[in-house]
């Protein structure tokens, strides 16, 4: 291997681990809120780049569906449980909340669909049509086991991806899709060397995103909550943060996160229905590394696999999964060498 | 100890209802049942409905070691179809290219899932937490992927043409033929499963959901109890994979991949992880609601094929919504069945097991010399030494805080200490690990009450006689063990008596109050022989009548020659015990001497009251 062909395949995976540093910090969000290992974050992602790909084509997204299914669904389930609390004065808010609250960004996204408006809007228009999907999905399938152990949350969030990647087949069919750049242009690097404006824009988006992230959580008082749950929530309750609210809010943001992933992705892969699984996993390797609680890790994580899958692919096409993959195995080593357990007591198997 | 915070739970309680009494009480009359109907299935079933049973029995394989190991001992692994995977290969590739006997296939395949699962295994089953099934997914995906990018294995096209198997001048290639080897071998797989719960390694696979800690007390080693289970479970699944190499007589990639290792899990959660009969309930479940799914829907709808994938994992979330048990876990509720106590076998005497030479009255046992522990800067325990000779009672006081805690943890070696030196029996035993040192005769109580709330309390007990035999998996789940069992289970009914719960032997350890739940901890530690028995506050919750018990326990096994230690906090039970008193306050000694002479010092009444000054 040359120089040269080392610089390319490092900006390549500099390019991949932007995405799955904005995936990690999803995941790792999600989970030190709600100790679920939200595998179907991935697939929210396909979702957004699928959506986008239907703007572009001037087709009307088959996500409008999706999300106006899961949002009946939500309403039902939580006017359910108001009933069964015998809460039944909540019921109209719950149903504007749940129901009526999701559908605005389908009648936007209608909207978009209908008349031919320029890129900004239908991103806008993509990102917040996927917004509602995982916190619908959180509402209808963790709110209600939201102390089990995370051993069933795991399950749980495992079916939860097959469900979606089925429902992903049905409304998007299997044909892949790619979308135009969102970046045009390249910025030469001398010798013939260029980075493409949309990896540039990748890269930077990454960046962005992450330092946004810092602040929110370091800065301000939702940020704050967030981390308090994350850390006891007992604790975080008895100081009055409730910890279906703010597992809402991680839901919702990872939500974003992931729309943004679709739309940065769609112009660079082409994305079928089930191209996000194998994403989220492998940004799920980098919040691993980031032991699924710090940031600074998964990101050191992120592109370290971007890097790996980048060069590995040069070696072995083929072989570039199951290198990555294989990877989880010495970092869960030493992961587990670094940190010092105490008495761990595993929950009794539910009867 | 957990059990309060999940009483509804079953773990372990799945065990030995192996004495259950009478020929033909419900479950073996279910049991004869069930065997009837397979035996009889070939002969009335059309034979999709006999390749659909080789499909559940194949399952039920891999799915029983799914409920071993997530069920029973805790670890969930999401790459359990890997290992058919590697079974199946193994087999296809030694009798396709090779072209040798299938039945050399069999050992060539087992030979090869076992020493994966070995390698994978001590690899990671040393990690924490979620830490372990996460990784399972990293093998469970890269195994599949590695048999699709191999040319020797015939990449995704996989490998075809594989031999039926033949038993003499009979072919099993008919699926009618190939079913009563998949059914014995599925019952074998059952029969072995049972014994090995009910033994001295199923006591120790039982117990893994206790913690590391638990297991180090009675001298086992959690990670080779896990890493044995582990093994086992593979080759389960490595059974599973030569059958199915062998029926289907043709291997790919994807019926191992990570979707196929989720189904298996799917099929122990679906039918009970508490449960050995949930593998085969499970298994039996996911196939028909799969096959059910696949004729139902097509009069629905014409997208079919994907609304299949779509309604089977509604149908499971909606399960883990609201039957975590599984269908197992109903029935239990439904007809109310909790494993029965059973009427003790009848006890054939056997010898007792080896006794331990225990040392002469007044020879130092444990010596403690300069001992100190810092967390940071924190200096917890500050140069505290101190001696116990053979065959007396040393109480360890102090009021909260003082370091008493920490100071038992040291000398259980359950934490490293900062400097200085334990003595046991003349070994230096700092920097042991706490297995060892319950082997060589140091057995603990805990101050949290560590018991396996849904094992009988004879099982609790005979648990802490673990050092003290040696059968294995293989022997036990073969029923080699069944003297050495015998003499434990005799061991454990002795001390039962000795505590004075022999008559609640089979009773579960969950339902015991707090008080007698620490006195069964003392059984528990009694069964290891002990030449040193360290009890972390005793007396805590107990009544006053049984505090007296307790106390008049203690000094029959003084008389007996046991030498105690005993950390209290109830001043007047240790000061009626003991022979000697060790006073601790901020971590460092404060006085030592016999009771009478402590409470008269101005010191501890300092200490424990305030000065006046």
């Amino acid at each position: 291997m040359t120089w040269d062909v080392a610089l390319i395949l490092g900006i390549d995976g500099l390019a991949n681990g932007a995405v799955y540093l904005l995936a990690g910090l999803g995941l790792v969000l999600i989970f030190s809120v709600t100790r679920v290992v939200f595998v179907p974050f991935g697939d929210i992602a396909a979702f957004a780049a699928l959506t986008m790909a239907a703007f572009e084509t001037g087709r009307m997204p088959p996500t409008i569906g999706l999300v106006a299914v899961l949002a009946v669904v939500a309403a039902a389930t939580e006017v359910a449980s108001l009933l069964r609390r015998g809460e039944g004065a909540g019921i109209p808010k719950a149903i504007a909340a749940w129901g009526l609250l999701p559908l605005l960004p389908c009648a936007l996204a209608w909207a978009v669909s209908r008349l031919a408006l320029p890129a900004p809007v239908t991103i806008a228009a993509t990102v917040l049509l996927v917004l509602p999907i995982a916190p619908l999905l959180a509402r209808i399938v963790f709110q209600p086991i939201a102390d089990a152990s995370v051993l069933v949350l795991l399950i749980v969030s495992l079916a939860l991806h097959f469900l979606l990647s089925g429902l992903g087949l049905l409304f998007f069919g299997p044909e892949g899709s790619r979308t135009q750049p969102l970046a045009s242009g390249s910025l030469g690097l001398g010798d013939g060397f260029s980075v493409s404006g949309q990896v540039m824009l990748m890269v930077a988006s990454a960046f962005v995103l992450s330092g946004l992230f810092f602040l929110v959580f370091e800065r301000t008082v939702t940020g704050k909550a967030l981390r308090a749950t994350a850390v006891n929530r007992v604790g975080a309750r008895l100081v009055g943060i409730r910890p279906a609210r703010t597992a809402l809010l991680a839901y919702g943001s990872a939500s974003l996160l992931a729309g943004l992933i679709g739309v940065l992705i769609a112009p660079v892969t082409t994305m079928y229905y089930d191209s996000g699984f194998i994403i989220g996993l492998k940004a799920f390797v980098a919040a691993i590394i980031g032991g699924l609680v710090s940031y600074p890790l998964t990101a050191i994580g992120a592109i370290a696999v971007g890097l790996v899958e980048s060069f590995a692919s040069f070696w072995s096409g083929a072989m570039k999964d199951v290198i990555v993959f294989s990877l989880l195995i010495p970092v869960l080593m030493l992961r587990s060498f670094m940190s010092v357990h105490s008495e761990e007591e595993e929950d009794e198997v539910d009867q | 100890m957990n059990a309060g915070a999940t009483p509804d739970t079953n773990a372990e309680a799945c065990a030995p209802v192996a004495a259950a009494p009478g020929l033909l009480s419900d479950g073996r009359l279910w049991l004869a049942l069930l065997v009837a109907a397979l035996a009889l299935a070939p002969a009335v079933a059309s034979s999709f409905a006999v390749s659909l049973l080789n499909d559940i029995g194949i399952g039920a394989l891999v799915a029983l070691g799914l409920v071993l190991l997530t069920g029973i001992g805790g670890a969930t692994s999401f790459g359990q179809a890997a290992f058919v995977g590697i079974a199946a290969y193994a087999t296809a590739w030694l009798s396709t290219t090779q072209g040798l006997s299938p039945w050399l296939g069999l050992l060539f395949a087992l030979l090869l899932t076992g020493l994966s699962a070995l390698a994978i295994g001590m690899l990671t089953l040393r990690l924490g937490g979620h830490f372990l099934p996460l990784s399972t997914i990293a093998w469970g995906l890269s195994i599949p992927m590695l048999f699709g990018n191999v040319d020797a294995l015939g990449r995704h096209t996989g490998l075809s043409n594989i031999p039926a198997l033949r038993i003499g001048s009979q072919s099993l290639a008919e699926p009618g033929a190939i079913y009563y080897l998949i059914w014995a071998l599925v019952g074998l797989a059952f029969l072995f499963s049972r014994n090995l719960l009910a033994s001295r390694p199923g006591r120790a696979i039982r117990s893994l959901r206790g913690g590391a800690t638990l297991l180090a007390s009675v001298g086992a080693d959690a990670y080779k109890v896990r890493l044995a289970l582990f093994v086992t479970a593979a080759l389960f699944a490595g059974v599973a994979g030569w059958l199915y190499a062998h029926m289907n007589r043709f291997v790919s990639p994807s019926p191992f991949d990570l979707r196929a290792s989720i189904e298996y899990l799917l099929m122990a959660v679906a039918g009970g992880l508490g449960q050995l009969a949930g593998a085969l309930v499970g298994s039996a479940l996911v196939l028909l609601l799969k096959n059910g799914l696949q004729d139902v829907l097509p009069l629905l709808t014409q997208n079919a094929g994907q609304l299949e994938a779509v309604a089977f994992a509604a149908i499971f979330i909606l399960l883990l919504h609201f039957a975590r048990g599984g269908v197992m876990g109903f029935v239990r509720r439904w007809t109310g069945s909790r494993p029965r106590p059973q009427a003790s076998a009848p006890a054939i005497a056997v010898e007792p097991l080896a006794h331990r030479e225990l040392p002469p009255r007044g020879s130092p046992v444990l010596s403690v010399m300069g001992a100190v522990k810092r967390f940071g800067g924190l200096v917890a325990v500050n140069d505290v030494s101190f001696d116990v000779a053979a065959g007396e009672i040393v109480g360890l006081i102090g009021p909260n805080g003082a370091g008493k805690s920490t100071m038992f943890n040291l000398l259980t070696c359950t934490l490293p200490m900062s400097a200085g030196q334990v003595r046991f029996l003349g070994r230096d035993i700092a920097g042991l690990p706490q297995r060892e040192v319950a082997r060589l005769g140091l057995a603990r109580t805990f101050q949290h009450v560590k018991l396996r709330p849904r094992m009988s309390l004879l099982d609790n007990v005979a648990l802490g006689a673990h050092s003290r035999t040696g059968a294995g998996v293989i022997r036990a789940g073969l029923r080699l063990d069944r003297h050495e069992e015998r003499q434990t289970l005799q061991e454990a009914q002795r001390q039962l008596d000795r505590i004075g719960l022999g008559d609640r032997a089979h009773e579960l350890a969950g339902s015991l109050p707090l008080g007698t739940q620490r006195i069964l901890e003392i059984a528990r530690a009694l069964a290891a022989d002990p030449v040193l028995l360290v009890l972390d506050e005793p007396a805590a919750g107990l009544r006053r009548k049984e505090k007296m018990a307790l106390g008049e326990l203690l000094r029959k096994l003084r008389e007996e020659g046991v030498t105690i230690l005993i950390v209290e906090h109830d001043m007047d039970f240790v000061m009626r015990l003991v022979d000697r008193l060790v006073v601790m306050n901020f971590g460092s000694k404060l006085v030592e001497g016999a009771p009478a002479a402590v409470r008269a010092d101005e010191r501890v009444q300092a200490a424990y009251l305030g000065s006046v000054a």
